[in-house]
Formats: structure tokens, sequence, C-alpha cells
């Protein structure tokens, strides 16, 4: 019971996080770009709910929600976001790079597929040095298409390593509908050419994701190696914040498309799930929402009242 | 004092270092039996765990080795040759190099990506190239390239100990060659050049299989009375450039000779150098030897015509008399 409050509350986080980025961008507030993982909280809700503090996640471009589903900072991140001193990386990050590593979150990644062997990395280490943590690799169903992906599952597979990695498959690389450029239907087909277990799981149900986290996490924990498990998700914006405006009118999804999405929103099947549960009340939920929000307002303050870097902290952090 | 060959120096030091930290492993293809031989033997004593044959995926084991940096291990990854970097070019230059200043800091990724570098042995266009100038442009990458065993052993020890990730680059053509080696812990810091030779008339500076030619074109010019300082940057980035410029500034005179490509490599990059901080001492303009900007042929015929020679270093001095 507690742990579903758990996902929900991780899920929340994200969204209202996420939401409130979404109105700064819009609003020109933020430099940059932005990647919002609305549509997709449960699939990081319901994995890194099974993680400890110490085990690995190396993330996406998409990457805000697995900072905050590891238990990340809003504030920090919102400075980082801002391009404040105070951020995660004191600015030198932005959204595709925020990393905290005291929680065991190695790092956002721009380049598709690119963060998936740093997470192997990261199993290998924890393999050699004797320790039983885990690592979990997320990318989409685009960055399997990539090398990176492919040489990554395969050296997982013949060390063993302690590594989960997670499709987020949201249908769709960048503009581009996963079937068109995509050999099989299912990603999870894929672990069969590695020889590891590969689990599809609807990635809209947080709770189904938790339950084959839990049994990837513990496979990898004992040392039986990695599985590759498929979340089939939707992301419920667009690639990129503000997309319209450089698709030209151009569009890409159907609007049958993005209403059976709407049906399937995560966060909207958990929250009656638990109320038929009787795990909260309405009303418990309801504060929830407003302590969250409430935090995401007060990281915006936060942020906005935050020092800017200086010019001369260019050359900081550079060679240790 | 022992007379040892490159790969025996590169086979101690490796030795040397993971005895000394346990946090040091080696992967990559082929390790245990060692192509080159400077890893060879190393699985016997350290094992599975710490000498590790990896698939034939260096984009895959380069970002591994990154993952395994940042999270407390020092990862030496050996890719065999200078060109095969180029397959793991995204998690070096993205992920490595990238990872502690894009994070703010957070991070230290302590790892060694080792290669044989540059041409010299007939093995044709895919694996005689000299790859260094692209990774010396890449921002917070150490690249260094020893040019004798001695050096490659001090060197790598040192590469090994740092904190940052290095890019070590062995010329291919000394592989085989040999060198007295100190003794005990030789360690030769990084970032530290040395004068191969002194004289009072023309600076050259060359780094790997360069310097030899360059020391053969030094004796060939002291018979015409030209005497020549040979600077040995041992360390490609940071560079000793103090060394070069102070020396520059007693000759007055400047020849950079390396193996790669004339636009943006090294030789370039440290005739800009010369140009611009020590113009007020230059008596001739700065001139350049570099390898010809073609594909590395395989005939050894055409090989030696595309890879600077003596000969080259000869007639580039005596422009600049």
């Amino acid at each position: 019971m507690e742990k579903i409050l758990d996902i929900y509350t991780r899920m929340l986080r994200i969204r209202r996080f996420e939401e409130q980025v979404g109105v700064l961008f819009s609003q020109g507030q933020l430099p940059g770009f932005v990647h919002l993982y609305v549509g997709e909280e449960a699939v990081g809700a319901g994995v890194c709910a099974t993680l400890r503090n110490d085990d690995y996640i190396v993330s996406t471009h998409r990457g805000h929600g697995h900072v905050i589903a590891k238990g990340g900072d809003f504030n920090r991140m919102m400075a980082e976001l801002f391009g404040k001193a105070t951020g995660y990386c004191k600015g030198k990050g932005g959204s595709m790079h925020i990393a905290d590593f005291s929680i065991g979150m190695l790092g956002a990644c721009g380049i598709v597929g690119g963060g998936i062997p740093m997470a192997v990395g990261a199993g290998l280490s924890a393999k050699l040095r004797g320790t039983d943590q885990v690592s979990v690799s997320f990318f989409g169903d685009g960055a399997s298409n990539e090398g990176s992906f492919h040489e990554s599952v395969n050296l997982a597979a013949v060390q063993n390593l302690p590594v989960l990695f997670v499709c987020e498959n949201n249908q769709y690389g960048e503009f581009t509908p996963m079937e068109k450029v995509t050999g099989v239907r299912d990603i999870a087909l894929r672990a069969q050419g590695y020889g590891i277990p590969g689990v599809i799981v609807d990635g809209t149900d947080a709770l189904a994701v938790y339950e084959v986290a839990q049994t990837a996490v513990a496979r990898a924990r004992a040392g039986e190696g990695p599985t590759l498990i498929e979340a089939k998700t939707h992301r419920k914006g667009g690639h990129a914040e503000g997309e319209k405006a450089f698709l030209a009118g151009g569009v890409y999804r159907s609007a049958e498309e993005l209403a059976q999405m709407q049906a399937k929103d995560p966060i909207v099947l958990l929250h009656k799930r638990m109320l038929e549960m009787g795990v909260a009340t309405p009303n418990d939920l309801e504060e929830l929402d407003q302590t969250i929000t409430q935090a995401v307002v007060e990281s915006v303050a936060f942020a906005r009242r935050s020092p800017d870097p200086k010019p001369e902290s260019i050359y900081e952090d550079m060679w240790v | 004092m022992a007379k040892k060959t490159y790969v025996a120096a590169i086979k101690d030091a490796l030795a040397e270092e993971m005895r000394r930290d346990s946090t040091v492993f080696l992967m990559g293809e082929d390790v245990r039996l060692g192509v080159f031989a400077g890893t060879r033997g190393l699985h016997a004593e350290f094992g599975d765990a710490r000498v590790i044959d990896t698939p034939i995926s260096e984009l895959g084991v380069a970002g591994a080795g990154v993952g395994a940096a940042v999270t407390g291990l020092r990862p030496i990854v050996d890719l065999m040759f200078g060109t095969f970097l180029y397959l793991a070019l995204d998690q070096i230059v993205q992920q490595a190099a990238s990872a502690r200043y894009m994070f703010g800091g957070q991070a230290k990724a302590p790892i060694v990506y080792m290669v044989q570098n540059g041409g010299g042995i007939s093995a044709g266009a895919h694996h005689s190239q000299a790859v260094h100038p692209i990774f010396m442009n890449v921002p917070l990458l150490k690249v260094v390239m020893p040019s004798n065993a001695a050096d490659a052993k001090g060197l790598l020890k040192a590469a090994i100990r740092d904190d940052n990730p290095v890019i070590f680059l062995s010329p291919l053509s000394l592989t085989g060659s040999r060198a007295d080696i100190p003794d005990g812990d030789h360690f030769v810091p990084l970032g530290k050049g040395e004068i191969k030779r002194n004289g009072r008339d023309v600076t050259i500076c060359a780094a790997g299989a360069m310097v030899q030619k360059s020391l053969l074109a030094a004796e060939i010019l002291a018979k015409d009375g030209i005497e020549v300082e040979v600077i040995d940057p041992r360390t490609l980035k940071p560079w000793d450039e103090e060394m070069v410029l102070e020396s520059v500034a007693r000759t007055g005179r400047f020849v950079a000779v390396d193996e790669s490509k004339p636009i943006c490599g090294a030789a370039s990059e440290w005739a800009a150098t010369v140009s611009e901080k020590a113009f007020s001492f230059l008596k001739a303009a700065p001139q350049r030897v570099s390898g010809k900007d073609v594909a590395s042929p395989f005939s050894p015929i055409l090989e030696s015509a595309v890879i600077p020679s003596v000969d080259e270093v000869v007639a580039a001095v005596k422009r600049v008399m």
C-alpha cells in the first residue's frame, strides 16, 4: 500500500514539475529547449521505486522524469533549467545533462542511445567492486536502432552484468512512427538476439512496471544478469516543447491517436485504482497534489532568485 | 637500468599500476593474449575480473569504461589501433571528455584509452593513421604520445594515475624499439616536454616517431655547422609550450615536425603558438613538416612518401636558416 502511494507520488512530482516547465518554456523564460516526460511517468516511477539510493540510472534527452523518480531535488533541477549557478550542473548542463551523482543518477544524455554504454559500465563497476548495486539504462524506441544499444546489451549479456535495459517505447523517434523505421514490432524481441530475457509491459500501468522491474532487479542483484524491459507508453506532448513552431503546421499524429492516448493517462489510471483499492482518499490525494504543486512553485522562485553563473566559471570544473 | 622493448615497457607499467591500485583494470579485444604483446601475461596475474576480453564493440566498450570510471574504478581500455577510436568517438568525446564539465564537476572520469598510432609498417589505410589531432581538438581530454620505451612506461603510469580521461597513443612503428628504462617506479609527469638535443640555431618540436627522425636530421645538419635543438613535448595536450617558447627565444627559428596531416595538425598548432607568442624572436617564418594530405597507402615506397622523412626535416631546417 505504502509502495503504491510512493510510486504515485513520484509520478505526480514528475507531472507537476513538467507542466510547470512547459508553461515556462512557452513563455520564453527558459533558454534552449526541453523534452517533457509527461505521459511516461509510470515507467520512470515504477522502475525507480524498486531501486536503492546507491543503485545507478542513466537517462536520456527526455530525462527530467528520471531525475525526479530517482529522488532528485526540484530546486536544483529548476535552477539548472534556468541556467543558474545553483543548478545541479552550475548552469553547464541544462535540460539534457542533469545529473545527481549523490543519488546514483549518472546523467541525462543528449545523444540518442549515448547513455546506454555508461549504464553497462556502472553495472560492470558494481560487479568488479563486489557490490550488489544494479544499474538501469533508460532509452527510447529510437535508441534501440543505435549501435550503442546492440553493443551494450551484448556486452552486458556476455559479462552477465546487473543491468536493466528499460526501453520507453513511446512509439515515435522524434516525429517518425516507430514501425516505419524498426524491423520488429516489439523491442523486447531484440533481447533474444543477445540471449537475455525480454519483457513487454504496459508502460501506462505503474504497478505492472513496478512488478516487472522488481523481478529484473532481483535477477540482477542475484548475479543472474541483465533484462530488457519494453514499456509501451506514450508521450503526451511533442518530441520537444514548441515543436509546432518548427513543424510549420505539419502533423504527424492523428486526433484519434491523441484521444486514445488521453484515455491511457498513467496518473489518472493510478489515481482511480488507488481510490478503488482504498490506498488513499480523494482528500489525501488532493493534499498531496497541493504539496507537490507548492514545491514546484517554490522551485521556480528559487531558480529566479538564484545568481547567474559568473562568466569566468567557464574555466571551472575542467581537469581534476 | 635495463634495456627493454616498447611493449615490455607498456606491460611493466600496466602490471605495476595494477598491483599498486586494485581499482585499475584492463579491457578490450584480446587483451588476454595481447595483439601487441603489451598486455600479454597480465591475465595470469590479475585474472578474469581485471583483464577482460570484450566483444569487438569499440563504442560500447569505450562507453562502459566511462560508466566504470565515474563510479569509482580506473579502467584502461585497449582499443588496439588509433583508427578504431573513430568507432568509439561519441563515447570518448561526449561522455568521457564531457562528463565532469557538463555535470558541473560532480563526476571525474579517470580512464585511459590505449591505442597504436600512425603508420610505418604497411598496415594500409585503415590501420596507419596519426589520429592525435582529432583528440587534441576535444576539450578536457589529455593526449599523450611517447617517443621511446622509457617515456612510454613513465607516461603510461602517469596516465593511469591521472583523474582525467587520457588518450595514450603508442607510435605503431616503435612497437619493437628498445630503450634503457630506469629501474623502479619510473614516472614521467603529463604535460612536461623534454629537450632531446641542445642546439643554438633552430628549435624543432617533434613527437612520437618523428622525434627519432628529427634527431637524425639534427646529426646531419650538425655536419654543416647547424646546431638544432630537438624538443619532444611527450604530452600533446596539455602541452609544454613554455619549453618550446623558451627555446625559440634562444634560437629564433622554429620547425614543427608531426606525422599527422597539415590542416589542423599538431605541427600547425605548434607553429601557430610560436608565431603568436614568440614572433619578436623569430628570424624566419616557422616551417611545418607534416604527413601528406592523402590516405595511408600500403606499398612501403608509397607509405614512406607520405610520412615525414629525415630529408624533409633537413630541408625544412635549411629553409629557416
